[in-house]
């Protein structure tokens, strides 16, 4: 492919002949302009905390996971994502399942209310559950009586974090749905299969890639979630306290290189992840 | 098989109408708790005070700059990510050079990155033995707790959105038309306001929706650049934070009001230009 646009390029650049050089400088002006964009940019804010992060080998990640609390924070993010990346890969499947095949009045409000996230504030996203959930809140208040507390727990954090991604599982998964052919499962019907059957055999295979895409896109954005995690979470130290919020409060008491330490740590594996979605991603376009 | 698959399409066909019924009211009931629920929620606390409350919040002076301050650093950013994000989405579709992939994969960095690490790295640059700091104070530049750097993480993050929203459609295009537009006389500049920019409107208008709403929202990273200063620094965002942490929540409530009031109006904007690209897209 990249064999046949070449030879396009090349053949259009040698039919304006007197433009030659012109159009090669033009070509080389753009690059150069997306290369030192991107680079300035993207590429140096970026080695900026790695190069901080191993500033004197590995000391800075030893003092910064030294630190009371640093691991558990790291934890508690990893798992409440991974909790959120679970349960929307699950609904968002079964939201974008119901978007294309059922007909049902308010299908359109249902659509736009799953990327109403894409558009509202983190930050917004936080105080909307708390004004829910609180502790003075209406249904906060309910729940207490059975022993749940939503606010200031991980339950709230794990809240946030499905609230905030909600759109992504669904809206990698809804195109490939709506290229599938219904033919084939009603193929699977007749030929006796249930409802579940079919879509485990014919469905599934389908969209699996399209949902693990998703959901790595998701764990990466929950990993790294601010606005709507602070507010609700209660940052307790120990408790509550998740990765961003911890490097949120190094930087503010200037321990920016323990700081950088952890969100090396963080970056990596939400870079490798976002990696592996481009691959799969394109896999499915393809 | 087909035998007892045929009587028994009475019950069955009962109870997938049910098990359909069941998925559909799961969903409506997942994305209800999660947003329906909590956007009325915000609606009236937001009223609870009295309607005054809403004019005496929004006629602040802190307030009507945090706003200010927040359309400031948006439209600089759009302008910046669209303008850019045209050109490295021209590069990456129409050329070929050593290191593309790696053009690609850092166009996909910011995604991978939290806004918290995005704000820490420009401390990292223009904070106290920065890389930058020396440059920057010698021409006399505040950059950190100021504008420019405020508006330099947003952009960092609103960079991939209008990239990859441009870069399959211009894929999908192809060069015939351009290389038609080229032998029939026109010039690049012609090609590009007559050819291009029309096939592609649709994706970058998208793109430009998204950044818009990503730098209203944005807060991890503009809040650690900032310094919080009230009345100079605080976006409608921070406005928030920092009013939540002062106690002042009819005011918080509000500001939050219009921002969600703001983007529900953006994600109207969003779908309608979602649904005008997939159908420039399905008729070619």
């Amino acid at each position: 492919m990249s064999g046949a646009a070449q030879t396009v390029s090349g053949r259009s650049t040698a039919r304006w002949a007197p433009h030659r050089t012109a159009a090669v400088l033009r070509h080389l002006g753009l690059r150069g302009a997306a290369l030192v964009y991107l680079g300035a940019m993207v590429a140096v804010p970026v080695a900026a905390i790695v190069t901080s992060g191993f500033g004197d080998g590995f000391t800075s990640f030893r003092t910064a996971l030294a630190i009371p609390y640093a691991w558990t924070a790291i934890k508690l993010t990893l798992i409440t994502s991974a909790a959120a990346t679970v349960i929307n890969a699950v609904m968002g499947t079964l939201i974008a399942w119901i978007l294309v095949r059922y007909r049902f009045p308010g299908r359109r409000v249902l659509s736009s209310m799953v990327d109403l996230p894409m558009a509202i504030p983190t930050l917004v996203t936080g105080l909307m559950i708390l004004t829910l959930y609180g502790p003075n809140a209406p249904i906060g208040k309910f729940l207490d009586r059975f022993g749940i507390q939503v606010a200031f727990t991980w339950v709230g954090i794990l809240l946030a974090l499905c609230v905030v991604t909600l759109p992504l599982v669904v809206r990698q998964v809804q195109p490939v749905l709506l290229e599938l052919d219904p033919a084939e499962e009603e193929a699977a019907a007749t030929l006796g299969a249930g409802a579940w059957l079919s879509f485990r055999k014919v469905v599934l295979p389908a969209v699996r890639p399209a949902i693990v895409g998703g959901a790595l896109l998701t764990f990466a954005r929950c990993i790294g979630e601010f606005g709507s995690v602070v507010l609700v979470s209660g940052n307790i130290a120990g408790k509550t306290l998740t990765a961003p919020v911890f490097i949120y409060q190094l930087a503010n008491q200037f321990r920016a290189a323990e700081a950088a330490a952890i969100a090396t740590l963080m970056f990596t594996i939400s870079f490798v992840l976002v990696l592996v979605t481009a691959r799969v991603t394109r896999r499915v376009e393809v | 098989m087909s035998a007892p698959a045929a009587p028994a399409t009475g019950p069955a066909g009962g109870r997938s109408r049910f098990a359909r019924g069941a998925l559909a009211a799961t969903a409506i009931a997942y994305v209800a708790l999660l947003l329906l629920l909590p956007l009325i929620g915000i609606v009236t606390k937001a009223f609870q005070p009295g309607i005054s409350i809403i004019g005496d919040t929004l006629s602040r002076p802190e307030v009507r700059h945090a706003f200010l301050l927040t359309g400031i650093i948006t439209l600089i950013t759009v302008a910046v990510t669209t303008f850019f994000g045209l050109v490295v989405a021209w590069v990456l579709v129409r050329q070929r050079f050593i290191g593309r992939s790696l053009m690609n994969a850092v166009v996909d960095l910011p995604f991978a990155l939290s806004p918290v690490t995005v704000g820490l790295a420009a401390v990292l640059l223009f904070g106290t033995g920065g890389w930058f700091t020396d440059f920057v104070s010698a021409r006399g530049i505040q950059v950190l707790f100021a504008l420019p750097s405020m508006v330099l993480v947003t952009i960092f993050i609103c960079i991939p959105f209008t990239i990859r929203e441009v870069v399959p459609v211009l894929e999908e295009f192809g060069l015939d038309e351009e290389d038609a537009s080229r032998t029939l006389g026109a010039s690049i500049w012609q090609t590009f306001r007559r050819v291009t920019l029309p096939n592609i409107r649709w994706a970058l208008l998208y793109g430009v929706a998204l950044s818009t709403a990503r730098s209203i929202g944005e807060i991890g990273a503009v809040l650690i650049v900032s310094g919080t200063i009230s009345g100079k620094t605080e976006t409608a965002t921070i406005y928030i934070f920092s009013a939540l942490e002062e106690r002042l929540e009819a005011q918080a409530h509000v500001v939050a009001l219009v921002l969600a009031g703001v983007s529900i109006v953006l994600l109207i904007g969003i779908e309608w230009l979602h649904r005008r690209n997939e159908l420039a897209r399905s008729n070619t």
